[in-house]
């Protein structure tokens, strides 16, 4: 039994079953009047998925990264994750559900100067409990995924930026979360690399990776199998649902 | 859907939690350094001024301790007409008989000087006197000689004498090997020379050192036939039990002067060495509050690096979060960051102030002493600063929302 398999919390599972299911979700910041983020959404993502949700900026597709990564709660709603209904957990408890369940990717790669990468895949792992060594051992593997196994004592200083988000892409796969969540993942890359990191996110989707990209570049949107388009705090449009 | 129990908490392994709070404060070297410097300077004092007081106190106690606390000096004070008043001859004898004194040395003056030759001009006697003294000098004051021997009742009759350290050094003779010294007209030979009771090279004075290092010794019988002196002493050096030194103390000048007793000096040559150390101990005290305000200093320093770097890592506190962080594990990062930063200084603080006490100390001649409760009392205040200090950042870092530390700064 390798190292990732002790890890892998029992996914993937079968094709199709859903791993994210939000049902009328509404997110409402205080304030007067109170402003309505997300005005009743309705979205289920399944296992084994490559989804993009785009719109253009207050659209409502920020806030809806937040709720799907359990980063913030709904005001209204539920919100499922691989089955488990996580809108009403506790601070603590989805903490845990993020480092158990969900990969984040960022735009600013938001990775740790100090660090190698190796390390810095290592840190997909750090809140699990997991001892250094098969942190490390994971994170090999999985910048070997990413195509950087020759990369792996870089820090990020020396590494281009396609290559810092292989970095912080391993980093979201390392812990095999049943969701990765990509916030505009090309965003700060020049469009041969941003190609590159595209075809990253195709191939690792079809190894099995339930992978969501939310991003205002509808290029990188109509290159994915499903599209969810927001539009003032609701989805316009479906791909999946009207093709 | 068959997923696994949903987990109940994520986990920071301890081992893990210093390696992040190391990993931050390794990625911004210099201003770890500089954050820390403030710790090891206020710490440093600290244990530097506990470590030269203590240095300094054991070598004063070491003196005390050569001395003897039970030695007491009895000197002719002065006579009602101001002129110096001598001792009666058979004051000796009558101290001799107080029980609990164990020994009794008698030095009185001789109006002589003392020079290396004839050549030389008997004005200029560098500050060195002539002085009487008996066999038992040395056991009541516990004196040394550094080579040859010291008068004795036999050479005591005969134009011999015996040198003073720095006598012996401002005569240029450094050995007994036959020379003579001129005192008054009258050749006299060294027969010996007296270890300095002033012997550390510290700045310890005491009236009984100078006095002793800066004679020439000639027995009383030699001292009467050549130079027609009395042989009354004008000091008594008593060397008495430990436990009744204060009854000694009080009998002394009716015993050594029934006549006269009021004006009879008696005084305990430790005395003004315990003087000296209360003396010193009282700039300790202020060296000690300086180095308080420094840690205060460094303290503050501390917090405010933390308050800035929870603000700069914002991003970083998000990514933990995301990555599965509670607040508790935030918290624990920042607090455990300020710990470090502190000890950091803290030993740092320790080795400065240690090692400028081995510097100064040794220098001075001194038994390098540092205290045990210094380097701990440097360590303790180390950790309670950092997590004083670094418990506000934390807790700002913890209060952080995800959501808000993720926004691109």
């Amino acid at each position: 039994m390798s190292v990732l398999d002790e890890l892998t919390p029992a996914l993937p599972g079968e094709p199709n079953t859903p791993v994210l299911e939000l049902h009328g979700v509404v997110k409402e910041y205080p304030g007067t009047p109170p402003v309505r983020a997300l005005k009743g959404v309705d979205l289920t993502v399944a296992q084994g998925e490559l989804t993009a949700v785009v719109g253009p900026s207050g659209s409502g597709k920020s806030t809806m990264l937040h709720v799907m990564g359990t980063l913030d709660r709904p005001t209204e709603g539920s919100v499922h994750i691989a089955g488990h209904e996580v809108s009403s957990l506790s601070d603590r408890r989805l903490s845990a559900v993020r480092g158990e369940l969900v990969g984040f990717v960022f735009q600013q790669f938001f990775l740790l100067e100090g660090e190698t990468a190796l390390d810095n895949v290592a840190t997909g792992l750090l809140y699990s409990g997991v001892s250094m060594r098969k942190r490390r051992v994971a994170a090999a593997e999985t910048l070997a995924r990413v195509g950087l196994a020759h990369r792996m004592t870089h820090r990020p200083n020396e590494l281009s930026g396609g290559e810092r988000q292989r970095v912080a892409i391993a980093r979201a796969l390392v812990g095999r979360p049943a969701l990765v969540l990509a916030d505009e993942p090309t965003g700060n890359l020049d469009s041969k690399t941003s190609e590159s990191i595209e075809a990253l996110l195709h191939e690792l989707n079809s190894e099995g990776a339930t992978i969501i990209v939310v991003t205002h570049d509808n290029d990188l949107a109509e290159s994915l199998p499903r599209q969810v388009r927001f539009r003032d705090g609701l989805i316009e449009f479906d791909s999946q649902v009207s093709p | 859907m068959t997923s696994p129990a949903l987990p109940r908490s994520s986990s920071f392994r301890l081992a893990d939690v210093f390696a992040s709070a190391t990993s931050g404060l390794t990625t911004r070297k210099l201003r770890t350094a500089l954050s820390a410097l403030g710790i090891t300077i206020g710490i440093g004092a600290m244990v530097a001024v506990l470590g030269l007081s203590q240095s300094g106190s054991a070598a004063l106690e070491d003196r005390i301790a050569a001395l003897g606390t039970n030695l007491l000096q009895v000197s002719a004070g002065q006579g009602f007409g101001g002129g110096d008043a001598a001792l009666p001859e058979e004051s000796v004898a009558m101290i001799s008989r107080i029980g609990p004194v164990i020994s009794v040395a008698a030095v009185g003056s001789v109006e002589q000087s003392v020079l290396l030759n004839d050549v030389v001009n008997p004005a200029q006697t560098g500050g060195l006197t002539v002085k009487t003294a008996g066999p038992n000098l040395l056991d009541a004051v516990n004196g040394t000689l550094s080579d040859g021997r010291f008068i004795d009742q036999t050479t005591g009759a005969t134009p011999t004498t015996v040198l003073g350290s720095v006598a012996a050094q401002r005569l240029g003779i450094s050995n007994v090997d036959g020379t003579q010294v001129l005192i008054g007209d009258e050749w006299f030979t060294v027969v010996g020379i007296l270890a300095s009771f002033d012997d550390q090279s510290d700045d310890v004075e005491t009236p009984l050192f100078n006095d002793l290092d800066r004679a020439a010794f000639i027995g009383v019988d030699i001292a009467e036939l050549l130079f027609e002196t009395t042989r009354s002493p004008d000091t008594i050096y008593v060397r008495t039990t430990e436990s009744a030194i204060d009854d000694v103390l009080s009998v002394l000048p009716a015993t050594a002067d029934p006549e006269s007793p009021e004006e009879v000096e008696v005084t305990r040559p430790t005395d003004a060495l315990e003087a000296q150390e209360a003396a010193e101990s009282t700039f300790d005290n202020l060296f000690l509050g300086l180095g308080a305000v420094a840690l205060l200093v460094g303290g503050i320093g501390i917090a405010n690096v933390m308050v800035i770097a929870v603000i700069e890592r914002r991003n970083e506190i998000g990514l933990r979060r995301a990555l599965g962080a509670t607040r508790a594990h935030i918290r624990r990062q920042f607090l455990v960051e300020a710990l470090l930063l502190s000890v950091l200084g803290g030993v740092a603080g320790v080795l400065l102030g240690a090692g400028v006490t081995a510097f100064w100390a040794s220098n001075q001649g001194w038994r390098v002493v540092i205290p045990p409760e210094a380097i701990v009392g440097g360590l303790v205040a180390a950790v309670v600063i950092g997590a004083l200090a670094g418990l506000y950042p934390a807790m700002r870092a913890a209060r952080l929302a995800p959501t808000e530390a993720l926004r691109a700064s």
